[in-house]
Order: C-alpha cells, then sequence, then structure tokens
C-alpha cells in the first residue's frame, strides 16, 4: 500500500485515479482516451483500497452508497408496512383484542410480528440509525479526499486530463490581445484565475461541491435531535385531566407547577350571529366554535413532601384554547379534550304509596358522608357507595373505578315508623329492595355535573436541534443545487492553445458562458466530446 | 498515517456505535421505567390516616415499611388487604410498619372499606396523587419495600398472597 508518485512530482494516496495535481492518468490499465470519470475528482476514496481489520470492514461496510440506498429502501418498505393496519396509539381496544377481531389472521399476524408499534421497534430504530451511520460515514470517506484533490490541484494540467475533459478544443495560435480580452471575459464572469507559466485555470463555485455534505450534516443533526427525544425530560407529552375549581399538579415538571382550572367553556356557532351561514349550519346541526379552559397558573414556592398542602404562587392567567397553549418554562398546556362528570346527586325521602316526601338530601359524590338528617327523626344512611357500579363476576355489587361515572348506592332510610330503617339499593333508573317491600324510598330529583378540562402537557427540548438541522439541511440543497461548480483550462501544450472545460452540471449553462468568454477572440469554442461520441455512435449504428 | 485512520475509524465508529446502543436502551426501557427502582432511596412523604394521625415516612427511619397502594374499587387490593392485616399483627412488634395508601377516593368510601374487612393499620388517602406520582405507581396494588434505611428494597405490582406478604416483612424486618 504505498503512495503513488506522479511524474509532476506530486505524491497521491493509493488509489487514486487522477493524480491530484495535475490530473494525469495514473491507473495503467485506463488508457482507453475515453472521457475521464470526474467524479470525486478521480480521488482515492480510501474506503476501497484499504481493508484490512474489522474496522475496516465496517467503515467500507457503511462506506457503500450502495448499502445506503439499500437501507433507505428498506426503510421504505417497513414505513408502508406501518401504514397498512393503525398502529397501537390510534386504535382504542387492546392490542391483543383489536386485531384479530378488525383484521382476522392478518390484522393476528401483524400483531405477531410486532407491526403494531413499528415506529418504535427496535428494528425500525436500528434501521434509522444505520442509514445515520452510513451517511456519516459516506460524506467523511468522500469529502476529505475531495477536498483534498481540489486543494492541490495545480494550475498545468497534464495534457491526458485534458484531452478527456469533455470539453476540450485545440486552437493553433494565440495572441497577447485575445489572452487579455480571455481573461477580462473570466474576471467579468466572477472567475477566480489562477496563472502559471502563462497557462491559465479559471474557477468559481467551488463551494458547491460541498452542498451534498452541509446537507448531510443537516440530516445528522436531525437524526439526532430525534434521538435526544429519548433522553428522559426532553421530551414530555402527558394528559392531564382538571376539574373545575381544581388545582392540578403538571406531570413531569418536577412537581413544580400547578394548574388551577377555573372554568370550560364550550361555545357553539351562533346561526343568528352568522347569517351568512344560515344554510350551512341548519345542516350541519350544533358545530363547535370554541373550546376554552380558563386556568390560572401557579409555581410551588414551599418545600414540602408529597401529601402536603404546598403553598403556590399565582403565575398568569391564560384561557387555553384549541391552538393557543398557556406557556411557560418549556412546557407547553393545549386544550385537548374535556369530559362532563357528575359531581352530585339529590334524592327526596319519599313515602312510596302516598308519594309524600320526608325531605330533600344532595350527596356530594367525591366526599359523600355517612348519613343525612332529614330532621323529624327521618335519616337515610349510606351503607355502601358504589362511585362506578357493576356487578362483579359473582353477582355482587362493586365499583369499576373510583370515578363516579354511575353511582349507586345502598341506603338505609329511618323512619319514625320503621325505626330499625329499610334497605334500599338505589342507582341510576334503578332501585332494589333486598328485604321485600319496603314503605319508604329514596327518589332520585336530579344530578349536578362539572367539565373536566383535558389537556396535553408537552414539552420539547430536541426542537431547536431538528430546525437547526433542517436549515442546514436547506442550506445544503441551495448550495448544491443553485451554484455550479465550474473549471476552464487555457493551456499552452506544443504551442498550441488547449482549451479545456468541466462541470459537476449544467453543461449547457458553461457552454454558453465559453461562448462569451471567447467572443471576440480568433479562438474557437471547444468541442462538446460527449455529444461527439454519441453522434459517432450513432453514425456506425 | 495508516495507524492515525484506524484509530480515527475507530473513535468515529465507536461514537456513533454508542449513540446507536443509547438510543435503543432508551426505547427498550422507556414502557418499564420505574421512578422508584429497587435501591433508590424511597421519596419522603406526609400523609394524615383516618384516625388524624400524621405519618411522615422518615419518622419510619430504623424501621422497615411495608408501604402499600391501593384502591376500594380494585378487587386484587380488596383480597390482600386481610393478609396485610394478619401479617401487620404479626410483625408490628418486630419493628416493621404497615403504611397503605389509598388514592384518590372519598373518606366514606375508604372507611366502609376498612370497616367492612376490619382493617387495623393506618389508611391514608392520597388526595392529590402526590404520592403516588413521588412513587410513579401506575398499576393497582402496588407495594413498595422500604429498608430500615430508607431505601427501596422492593417493588412489587399485583395481587400478594399471605405467604408472599409474610416473606416480604421478614426481608425488611431491621
Amino acid at each position: 500500500m504505498n503512495d503513488v508518485k506522479c511524474e509532476c512530482g506530486h505524491v497521491n494516496p493509493h488509489g487514486t485515479v487522477l493524480c491530484e495535481a495535475c490530473g494525469k492518468v495514473l491507473d495503467e490499465r485506463d488508457q482507453s482516451g475515453k472521457l475521464l470519470d470526474m467524479r470525486y475528482e478521480g480521488s482515492a476514496r480510501r474506503s476501497q483500497t484499504y481493508n484490512k481489520t474489522v474496522i475496516d470492514k465496517i467503515w467500507n461496510f457503511f462506506s457503500s452508497v450502495k448499502v445506503g440506498v439499500w437501507l433507505i429502501v428498506i426503510t421504505l418498505l417497513a414505513s408502508i408496512i406501518g401504514t397498512i393496519l393503525p398502529q397501537e396509539m390510534y386504535i382504542n381496544l387492546p392490542p391483543e383484542v383489536y386485531y384479530e377481531q378488525e383484521h382476522g389472521w392478518f390484522g393476528k399476524l401483524y400483531y405477531q410480528l410486532g407491526f403494531h408499534d413499528l415506529y418504535g421497534s427496535w428494528w425500525y430504530l436500528l434501521l434509522i440509525a444505520m442509514i445515520g451511520i452510513s451517511l456519516v460515514i459516506c460524506s467523511l470517506d468522500r469529502v476529505v479526499p475531495l477536498y483534498k484533490a481540489l486543494k492541490a490541484q495545480r494550475v498545468t494540467r497534464h495534457e491526458g486530463f485534458l484531452k478527456r475533459q469533455r470539453l476540450f478544443g485545440i486552437n493553433e495560435a494565440f495572441d497577447q490581445g485575445d489572452q487579455d480580452l480571455v481573461k477580462q471575459h473570466l474576471i467579468q464572469k466572477r472567475y477566480q484565475i489562477r496563472e502559471e507559466n502563462g497557462d491559465i485555470l479559471a474557477e468559481k463555485g467551488r463551494f458547491s461541491r460541498w452542498g451534498p455534505y452541509v446537507n448531510h450534516v443537516g440530516l445528522i443533526i436531525f437524526l439526532f435531535g430525534g434521538m435526544l427525544r429519548f433522553i428522559p425530560g426532553y421530551y414530555v407529552e402527558e394528559n392531564l385531566w382538571v376539574r373545575e375549581g381544581e388545582t392540578a399538579l403538571v406531570p413531569e415538571t418536577g412537581e413544580k407547577y400547578y394548574i388551577q382550572n377555573n372554568q370550560f367553556i364550550l361555545e357553539h356557532y351562533d346561526k343568528e350571529e352568522n347569517k351568512k351561514f344560515e344554510k350551512a349550519l341548519e345542516r350541519a346541526g350544533q358545530v363547535v366554535q370554541n373550546y376554552q379552559s380558563n386556568v390560572v397558573l401557579y409555581e410551588r414556592v414551599s418545600e414540602n413532601l408529597p401529601g402536603e398542602k404546598p403553598e403556590l404562587k399565582k403565575l398568569k392567567e391564560y384561557k387555553v384554547r384549541v391552538n393557543h397553549p398557556l406557556t411557560f418554562d418549556g412546557y407547553s398546556v393545549y386544550q385537548s379534550s374535556f369530559r362532563s362528570e357528575m359531581t352530585a346527586m339529590s334524592f327526596s325521602l319519599a313515602n312510596k304509596e302516598s308519594g309524600q316526601t320526608f325531605g330533600d338530601f344532595t350527596i356530594d359524590l367525591k366526599a359523600p358522608k355517612s348519613e343525612y338528617d332529614l330532621g323529624n327523626g327521618y335519616v337515610v344512611k349510606i351503607l355502601n357507595f358504589f362511585p362506578d357500579f357493576e356487578f362483579d363476576k359473582n353477582g355482587e355489587p362493586s365499583t369499576k373505578s373510583r370515578v363516579p361515572n354511575n353511582p349507586a348506592f345502598v341506603f338505609t332510610m329511618i323512619t319514625p315508623d320503621k325505626p330499625k330503617g329499610e334497605t334500599s339499593f338505589v342507582a341510576i333508573r334503578q332501585t332494589i329492595e333486598p328485604f321485600g317491600d319496603n314503605v319508604y324510598k329514596v327518589a332520585f330529583k336530579g344530578i349536578e355535573t362539572q367539565n373536566v378540562s383535558g389537556f396535553i402537557v408537552r414539552k420539547d427540548s430536541s426542537l431547536w436541534a431538528i430546525i437547526l438541522g433542517g436549515i442546514i439541511f436547506m442550506i445544503g440543497v441551495v448550495q448544491g443545487a443553485y451554484w455550479n461548480h465550474r473549471r476552464i483550462w487555457v493551456q499552452n501544450k506544443n504551442g498550441q492553445i488547449w482549451i479545456a472545460a468541466h462541470t459537476n452540471k449544467n453543461w449547457y449553462g458553461l457552454k454558453r458562458e465559453l461562448e462569451t468568454i471567447l467572443a471576440n477572440t480568433k479562438l474557437t469554442m471547444p468541442e462538446d466530446q460527449l455529444q461527439k461520441e454519441d453522434d459517432g455512435d450513432k453514425e456506425e449504428a | 498515517m495508516k495507524k492515525r485512520r484506524l484509530i480515527m475509524r475507530t473513535i468515529i465508529l465507536f461514537v456513533l456505535a454508542a449513540a446507536v446502543v443509547y438510543t435503543l436502551y432508551a426505547n427498550f426501557t422507556k414502557d418499564h421505567r420505574q421512578k422508584v427502582a429497587e435501591g433508590d432511596p424511597a421519596p419522603d412523604f406526609v400523609l394524615v390516616d383516618m384516625q388524624g394521625n400524621k405519618h411522615r415516612l422518615s419518622d419510619y427511619r430504623g424501621q422497615g415499611v411495608f408501604l402499600n397502594f391501593w384502591g376500594t374499587w380494585c378487587p386484587p387490593c380488596k383480597k390482600e388487604m386481610p393478609y396485610i392485616n394478619n401479617q401487620y399483627h404479626q410483625f408490628k412488634d418486630k419493628g416493621v410498619k404497615v403504611l397503605s395508601v389509598d388514592i384518590q377516593e372519598s373518606e366514606l368510601a375508604v372507611n366502609q372499606f376498612a370497616e367492612r374487612l376490619k382493617l387495623n393499620f393506618p389508611i391514608m388517602i392520597d388526595q392529590d396523587k402526590e404520592v403516588m406520582t413521588a412513587y410513579g405507581v401506575d398499576l393497582l396494588p402496588a407495594t413498595f419495600l422500604i429498608d430500615k434505611n430508607g431505601n427501596v428494597v422492593k417493588y412489587h405490582t399485583g395481587e400478594l398472597t399471605e405467604n408472599k406478604i409474610r416473606e416480604f416483612m421478614e426481608k425488611i424486618k431491621p
């Protein structure tokens, strides 16, 4: 593995195709005379040269663009699979039930293969990570040699290099006036000119060669931002339900912030106020105009333990509406949902036959009392309270949760004529008398409800990396797409003037520019050898 | 030259691999991450029990604490409660404290539950779910075993058998 010394004296790394300095073809096998492959300036992509240790082998694997493209293709295919059935987070049944029930054997297989959480699966992350690695290594492996080759290039180039450029022409005569004029035109076109022994190298837009690499740096920062989200505390997305009038701890804030929900407001569009849309509103029925929670944000100022009443300092009041989150300290609290919850039930104690009532009472469902004294010897005791009533497996009354979705009570009614009390089970639209016929009943009178606002608490500390990555990505795209790297060589060879030109893209633009540069001189326009070759091929055919 | 290249490549690959491994690890553990894991110091808290007595966890330094989170509506909680009560009596003079925390229910529901099951250990209500949040409790019942130094020895979710409870209390006996 020795470095290669070119006849011009420049020492090139092993594997170099074109001498970095003079452009002579170093690969002995390639003396075909065909046009040169100018990609990466014929520099030595090292990965393809050194292949000894395990590290080199891994490096070379990821350095291959072919491997990179395959990784992207596989990732795309995998991403497509993830869209066939809804992902786990978008279904509202347990996944082991949902997929088979809704999609049969295919759904079952889909679930068994773990596609229900495809984008969070380890192998999907591994694919993305491998694309990231491929990106880093591919870029490094190309940008370094390219940079070195472009830096090492000399003005005077080898004959073989010039001859085998796509745009190439030979002129017999040259006079000083023409040379000055060409130089003047080149400067007008903002070329940077280097001269050596009367040879000219004019170059512009070299920085556009770095476009793809800048773009890759952006992508890597973007991926890095995605990785940041896995660090605990960097990315928070939590649900928070707060009842009207209650103050709740905002999750994941380190027990620091509290939100008090003063009121939840639901507004519909009014037909009278919106005459223009009267018809549409009639057709659509109730259309919600606004979901809003009026909240107060507090900060905890006391050093207290969980369970102790914290001392709170009011920070601000805010009306949280859809798309108008309450923001503080990197957190955003969005209005996302609401529900109505029963807070109280009222009953009256009545004689079943006569219908005569002996007093009303209201039970606060959050803090029911054990007995309600109605006066005159009439007392109702709560023997049992089921906030979310159901009959369990054994047919016993029980409660599914602590939320008063379906409250039920077992009452003992103590009255002057029944001092031992009568027992009655009362649920919504249901009364059971376990010990036979009662004289009295607890009659349901009404319920009070309260709104509960549903918020999403979100914090994304990775956003800066994502935005920065996106911006750098676009800079790279613009840099590589809107500028071309153009070079024009005007050189003395064997008493002739050889003109060659190269661009990394937009050959038509380069030719147009060359025409203006050579205008008013005796120099002829170089020929496009690629077109000539094509024409030749066509004639042969 | 060549040696330097090998070192550079090794470093770059190592950094990339470390980032990937960390991401995969973080992704793998994000669902299982326990706020208070075994070996961690148990977060201190103060709650008032149904009789009005204040219980501060750190006051029980030197004793083992059997900390149980539950709800009256949760059937496995209901099942294990009498066992906890039995073992509470066995161990209360051996330096094991039982603290049982109900999550956000009404006093009536909790009192009736305790009366029906004849529970004698201190029961307190975590009205604002603050203690529950501090311990990262998700599923009920959840039991933390805290040793005499105030460290969590074990975290268990799900119903306990009486043998298991005895074993647990034996474990934290000072």
